[in-house]
């Protein structure tokens, strides 16, 4: 009888680890055959879409307090206009020579009515609603509400009509509104993390379900638990890839197409919320968070797992 | 315990949730180089004993050695440093559905972390020598239950383990090839791997006339005189 081939034993032998390739072929999958590429590729789109909103809202309420920041408006308010211009006249000779403004200009009443036009109409001779007379000041870094309330009293005598208004506390409301919406955008990015961590611990135990037998086979021949993990982290990391490639396609197409229709609004405050090199190099990096978080979510679930077996 | 010794079973017992012992009171002893076949009727439980044996159970109750370690008390993780130096023909063969015949053999050997380049030229020896090298990239579901089996038997072997398991693995394959896979089981058992065969089949006993018999009769174990428990210690030398 020829003589059985009996190997060297395996334990001697030069030992290369059991993952990559070697132990990807475990488990069968046709790739993208399965819904997980998919379900990344949506998380990945719409994340990239509310980080790009969450950074656009940051970059318009950063530029937005910046600009707003130190200015102020005097409003005179008087029916008689020959009043108005004389006390306009006299606010901006008292702000011009006070240490804590380093601007002031009196707005030409032809800028004002321009300015009003969209709510009063234009052409109106009709004085029985009086245009204001405006003047803008920029006061001195680190400048705040005592000082305003201090020009206001220098301004009581000359100027008996004048108003004094910081041109942040306009746009207060504006920017609490934003600022919610980028902390709202932010919460979405955690919450779609979230899910698609759940997305893929189900898939991961879906996957170890029907993979059991596989499993068991490989646990009793002496695979240790970190190379049955390793095998599924090689299966959803493919998976991950492709999805955050197509997902992250997806949301720059999105965000670009959403770009150039916001910039044909050509406004002021929206063209302020652009985004940054930074910010698209940001964008960038969601797919590669998505795909860390899908790898060690499956690897946590699969050892979980593996740890109720003996 | 001296460490020439495999296994060592103390008044091991074992229950599955609340209901009665399905093996009480089991001790013996296993050596290294001894041929053991196990037998005993259906539902004896040579099953849940072979289970125990290749570390895929805790007992209920008992002491279990292995290769001079407790393993009861072994921490998980260093368990499948043991089970590598077994091989197990499993009842139902639990090949690997869409693995082909060379990659299910190569298993244990990829397992252990065998190169790629190494592993070739046993599997395909071991796939002739069990009469499948013509079937190598056959996947299970197209293989006979015979060649099945011979499959599961060249998986169990080709790492040469200290310690190999068998439950019933003639049961599928006709005379012949169950002769020439016992005396496989013997060539390996001279290489120094213990081997333990559970069976019915009387006649394949009696091919192995070296072997030891321990029998199991309704989840205890036949050992009136205490040989399996405290065997004579002559095994060793020049087997």
């Amino acid at each position: 009888m020829k003589r059985p081939p009996v190997v060297t034993r395996a334990v001697e032998r030069g030992l290369s680890p059991f993952r990559g390739k070697r132990a990807a072929h475990l488990l069968p999958r046709a790739r993208l055959g399965g819904p997980m590429p998919w379900v990344i590729a949506i998380m990945v789109a719409i994340t990239v879409l509310a980080t790009a909103g969450g950074l656009a809202l940051s970059n318009l309420v950063a530029r937005a307090s910046g600009d707003l920041a130190g200015s102020a408006t005097v409003q005179i308010v008087d029916p008689d206009p020959r009043t108005r211009s004389t006390q306009a006249e006299a606010a901006r000779d008292i702000l011009a020579s006070d240490p804590a403004v380093v601007s002031v200009v009196v707005l030409p009443e032809d800028e004002v009515e321009a300015l009003l036009e969209p709510w009063l109409g234009a052409g109106s001779e009709d004085d029985a609603l009086p245009i204001p007379a405006l003047v803008e000041l920029r006061l001195r870094d680190g400048a705040g509400e005592p000082e305003l309330d201090r020009l206001a009293d220098l301004l009581a005598e000359a100027a008996p009509d004048a108003r004094i208004d910081a041109q942040s506390d306009w746009l207060a409301p504006v920017l609490a509104a934003l600022s919610t919406l980028r902390w709202m955008a932010f919460g979405l990015i955690a919450l779609l993390a979230f899910t698609g961590a759940a997305a893929v611990w189900l898939a991961a135990r879906n996957a170890l379900g029907s993979n059991r037998d596989t499993i068991e086979i490989v646990h009793l021949l002496g695979g240790n638990d970190d190379q049955i993990a390793r095998i599924f982290q090689r299966s959803i990391l493919l998976d991950a890839l492709v999805g955050g490639l197509l997902g992250l396609l997806a949301g720059f197409a999105a965000v670009l197409l959403m770009g150039a229709q916001f910039a044909v609004l050509d406004s002021g405050l929206v063209t302020g919320g652009g985004l940054e090199r930074l910010d698209w190099m940001l964008l960038a990096l969601v797919p590669l968070f998505a795909i860390a978080i899908a790898v060690y979510t499956a690897r946590m679930t699969v050892l979980s797992s593996l740890r109720k077996m003996l | 315990m001296p460490e020439s010794e495999i296994v060592q079973f103390d008044n091991v017992g074992l229950r599955y949730g609340t209901d009665r012992e399905i093996l009480s009171n089991i001790s013996f002893t296993l050596f290294p180089g001894r041929f053991y076949f196990l037998t005993g009727a259906s539902g004896a439980g040579k099953t849940s004993l072979l289970k125990l044996l290749y570390l895929a159970q805790r007992p209920s109750r008992g002491a279990i050695r292995m290769f001079g370690t407790d393993v009861i008390t072994l921490p998980r993780e260093r368990l499948p440093a043991y089970r590598r130096r077994m091989g197990v023909v499993f009842q139902d063969f639990r090949l690997v559905d869409h693995l082909s015949a060379f990659d299910n053999i190569a298993l244990p050997l990829r397992v252990s972390g065998v190169r790629e380049a190494d592993l070739q030229g046993p599997v395909t020896d071991m796939l002739e020598w069990v009469g499948l090298g013509h079937r190598a990239e056959s996947r299970p579901a197209t293989l006979s239950g015979g060649e099945q089996q011979r499959v599961a038997i060249a998986r169990a072997v080709i790492g040469r383990p200290d310690m190999l398991v068998a439950d019933e693995p003639t049961g599928n394959v006709d005379p012949e090839m169950a002769l020439k896979l016992i005396r496989l089981f013997e060539a390996l058992n001279r290489l120094g791997t213990m081997v333990v065969v559970a069976t019915h089949d009387v006649h394949l006993i009696r091919k192995v006339p070296d072997s030891l018999i321990m029998r199991l009769d309704k989840g205890t174990l036949a050992d009136p005189t205490g040989a399996l428990r405290y065997p004579p210690r002559r095994v060793e030398a020049g087997r």
